[in-house]
């Protein structure tokens, strides 16, 4: 197959990577062709070559352990619970992201490991238990000495310094999935005309748009 | 390597191009469309964003929420496959001296990454030493290209306003977007300080032009490329119809090694590596058109010695590679508490700010020489990896829906946080220009080759007090605008020890002046028509053809002197002189 074929090939088919791999990693090339084959770890964006073997890398390998994952679970939820306007940290599939994520960008596997080491360390100092097996009020004692960096005790700044990330992490991954972009409300990605900004929004800030703008700028006919 | 063999082209084209960016792009229409058989060599793979596609996806198509990678640097979505590192590619420095160099390997080049910020140089800008003694002036001046920065607007296409300023000429152009909500308080912060904001001058089809490409839709993603084609990269816009006129074929993951040249020292060809097969092939054409982005054309010459260009190809000046420069560029980033639980809605609008600042003063009452462009952004932007981060150092500082909280926290008061925040951010960012010198450059490192075996670029590249000063008054009129605003600036706030926050010299990625053009042969590489004086069928048409670079992106300027030296090209070829 020329070039140019495999190329469109790839472009049309999202889980095409098995085609085009031969030239970029022979010893792998016979998991990945079956990998791309079944398209299981298919993905809808444009990927050229060397990103379709990276990702098919990083979804071969697993890096938290079943008790890692049950506590960033249950760390997730407490951080984003569901409310009355979306669903939680969990239903927004939020641990497989840190999953990945921590596999994509190595820098935050050893703060991870060691912050969930630190967690189950003091929550078994405190209850006697890691945190997972401890009953509600007693991880949110543990997550309260913690999530206030400027109130927080000197002994648990580690602690804080893993609930910061934890945090960022939960927040990120939660907010750019389907889920949380609807509770923040963000209405674009999707073909639109743009007429400026709606009357209503520029009468609460009193602004007004220009006569050279209103004559210059590209207007649309509402419907 | 035991059966080590040159495969040569069968043919011989009229024109040989090394690129596909700007440059290439337009050489290849223009050429192509007056009849010429061209042969287009793209060191990456083909790219088609209406095939390649990232456009109105959601930011969990991406498993990393469209986080950068060393693969895209600029971010999962983006369209631009290439980074700061690529692979096998190695670049080297001098001691303490510091180049970012951004490489794309695509079919369009960077044009496929660049914010379409599309501006003329004005006639000052062509003649700086005249006005403050340093540098060199352009063998050109603006009225030379005048006519092509016309063909150019109309085109590729423009949105812009005709404002009738000095040394930011106007141009053909499209009707621009209204300004956005934080554009709005913008444009009332900077007016109050003095600097000036008009609708800003991007490469965007707010109207259809004809009917190979539609018309913006208003998503804001310029950067994952169009569908449509309703914004420019050389790909769509340029080589697409290019390669319909049937003349033009493509050569893509080509790596080019060297220019070929005969005894009498004229160019006779190219010669590069495929990466599909590793193995080394020969093109033939009767001229050699270098665009391969100003750092690789410089590295390509140097590359290419022989008997009668020991110095490297149209070198005996000894100019090539030198004079490197990049825009200078300083940021600046806050809050507006007023729009704090703004109400929703979509202002994707096009993929850039609606408004900007041109240069609005005089130097002569200023510390530093040359000026600078203001850039904005801010707003309801779609989430993606980092959004929500950090919420630590905002939660504690502002009173959140009437309520004062503890800075950091989780849960239902975590959400509502997030929610409060969303959409009040706004920053800005200064583009200046930088002194071309000499001792600033890039050259051949005698001691690393990349993995094709081609010497690799040492780049030798120090800021000088010039650029240091212009991005303390860039930090100045930031603040001030800011003041103005209202705004509570978060970030960019930079001293002295810093550099006032001036970027890295390479991080605007607008590298230029490596093979400058020039009236005098022992001061230049090239002539005002972008021809080499020492070989006359060799031209570089990018950026490596500046003299300097004014404080405007260089894009425009790049297609509209490759433009005119294909015009050139073709009337010499008449006369019988190519």
């Amino acid at each position: 197959m020329d070039r140019r074929k495999s190329l469109k090939v790839f472009a049309l088919t999202a889980f095409s990577s098995g085609v085009l791999l031969d030239a970029c990693k022979p010893s792998d090339k016979k998991t990945i062709i079956e990998d791309g084959a079944s398209g299981k770890h298919a993905l809808t964006i444009d990927r050229y070559p060397a990103e379709a073997v990276e990702h098919e890398r990083l979804m071969s390998e697993k890096f938290f352990t079943e008790h890692e994952m049950q506590t960033i679970s249950v760390l997730s939820d407490i951080i984003i619970p569901a409310d009355e306007v979306s669903g939680s940290a969990i239903d927004a599939k939020v641990p497989d992201f840190i999953e990945f994520i921590v596999k994509d960008r190595p820098e935050n596997q050893l703060p991870m490991r060691g912050g969930l080491l630190w967690l189950d360390m003091q929550s078994n100092k405190q209850f006697g238990q890691p945190f997972v097996k401890l009953n509600h009020d007693q991880q949110i004692n543990i997550v309260d000495q913690i999530a206030y960096p400027k109130k927080a005790k000197p002994e648990v700044l580690q602690g804080v310094s893993f609930f910061s990330l934890m945090r960022n992490l939960t927040s990120t991954g939660f907010y750019t999935s389907e889920i949380g972009i609807k509770d923040i409300g963000y209405m674009g990605n999707k073909p639109n005309q743009w007429n400026g900004v709606p009357d209503e929004v520029l009468k609460q800030y009193g602004l007004a748009y220009s006569e050279k703008e209103l004559k210059e700028c590209v207007s649309f006919d509402k419907a | 390597m035991g059966d080590f063999q040159i495969k040569v082209q069968p043919k011989t084209y009229d024109v040989v191009i090394v690129g596909s960016g700007a440059g290439g792009g337009m050489a290849a229409y223009s050429l192509a469309n007056a009849g010429l058989s061209v042969c287009l060599l793209e060191a990456g793979p083909n790219y088609d964003p209406a095939k390649n596609v990232t456009q109105l996806k959601w930011p969990w198509e991406s498993p990393r929420r469209g986080a950068s990678t060393k693969f895209r640097s600029f971010g999962d979505f983006d369209a631009c496959y290439g980074g700061w590192q690529l692979e096998g590619e190695p670049y080297t420095h001098a001691p303490d001296t510091q180049w970012d160099w951004f490489r794309a390997r695509m079919l369009g080049g960077r044009t496929n990454h660049w914010g379409r910020i599309s501006l003329r140089f004005g006639p000052k800008d062509f003649k700086r030493k005249s006005i403050d003694g340093l540098g060199d002036d352009w063998p050109i001046g603006y009225d030379d290209v005048k006519p092509y920065y016309d063909r150019v607007d109309k085109l590729i296409g423009v949105f812009g306003t005709n404002e009738g300023l000095p040394n930011d000429p106007d141009g053909i152009f499209l009707p621009p977007p209204r300004p956005r909500l934080h554009e709005l308080m913008i444009k009332k912060g900077a007016t109050t300080a003095g600097v000036n904001v008009i609708p800003s001058r991007l490469s965007m089809l707010t109207k259809k032009i004809n009917n190979d490409r539609g018309a913006c839709f208003f998503c804001g993603q310029c950067s994952r490329g169009c569908t449509v084609y309703a914004d420019f990269s050389s790909s769509s816009v340029l080589v697409k119809p290019a390669l319909r006129t049937g003349k033009v074929d493509l050569f893509t993951d080509a790596m080019a090694r060297e220019v070929l040249t005969n005894k009498e020292g004229l160019a006779t060809g190219v010669s590069y590596v495929s990466k599909n097969d590793m193995q080394e092939y020969q093109v033939k054409g009767r001229t050699v058109i270098v665009a391969a982005s100003a750092c690789e054309s410089a590295r390509l010459l140097l590359n290419s010695k022989s008997s009668r260009h020991p110095n490297g190809l149209a070198n005996s000046s000894n100019v090539v590679g030198k004079y490197l420069h990049d825009s200078t560029g300083a940021a600046m980033g806050g809050v507006l508490p007023q729009l704090f639980g703004r109400k929703r809605y979509n202002e994707d609008g096009v993929g850039g700010m609606h408004i900007y600042s041109p240069w609005w003063l005089d130097n002569k009452k200023l510390d530093f020489p040359r000026g600078y462009h203001i850039e904005y952004w801010g707003g309801q932007g779609m989430p993606a990896y980092g959004f929500g981060m950090g919420i630590e150092n905002s939660n504690g500082k502002y009173v959140v829906n009437g309520k004062q909280k503890e800075a950091g926290g989780y849960g239902k008061s975590l959400k509502e946080d997030q929610r409060f925040f969303y959409g009040a951010g706004v920053g800005m960012a200064g583009r200046g220009e930088a002194l071309a010198i000499e001792s600033n450059l890039c050259e051949i490192d005698p001691n690393t080759v990349d993995k094709f075996g081609i010497p690799v670029l040492r780049f030798n590249v120090k800021w000088t007090d010039h650029e240091v000063k212009q991005a303390k008054h860039m930090k100045e009129t930031f603040k001030e605008i800011m003041h103005n605003m209202g705004a509570i600036i978060t970030w960019g706030d930079d001293g002295p020890e810093t550099n006032y926050g001036l970027e890295a010299p390479g991080k605007i990625i607008h590298e230029a002046g490596t093979v400058r053009m020039g009236s005098d042969p022992k001061r230049s590489a090239l002539n005002s028509f972008n021809q080499a004086h020492d070989c006359k069928n060799l031209f570089v048409v990018d950026g490596g053809a500046f003299v300097s670079q004014a404080d405007k992106n260089i894009t425009w300027t790049i297609l509209a002197l490759s433009m005119r030296a294909s015009d050139y090209i073709v009337s010499e070829m008449k006369k019988q002189n190519l």
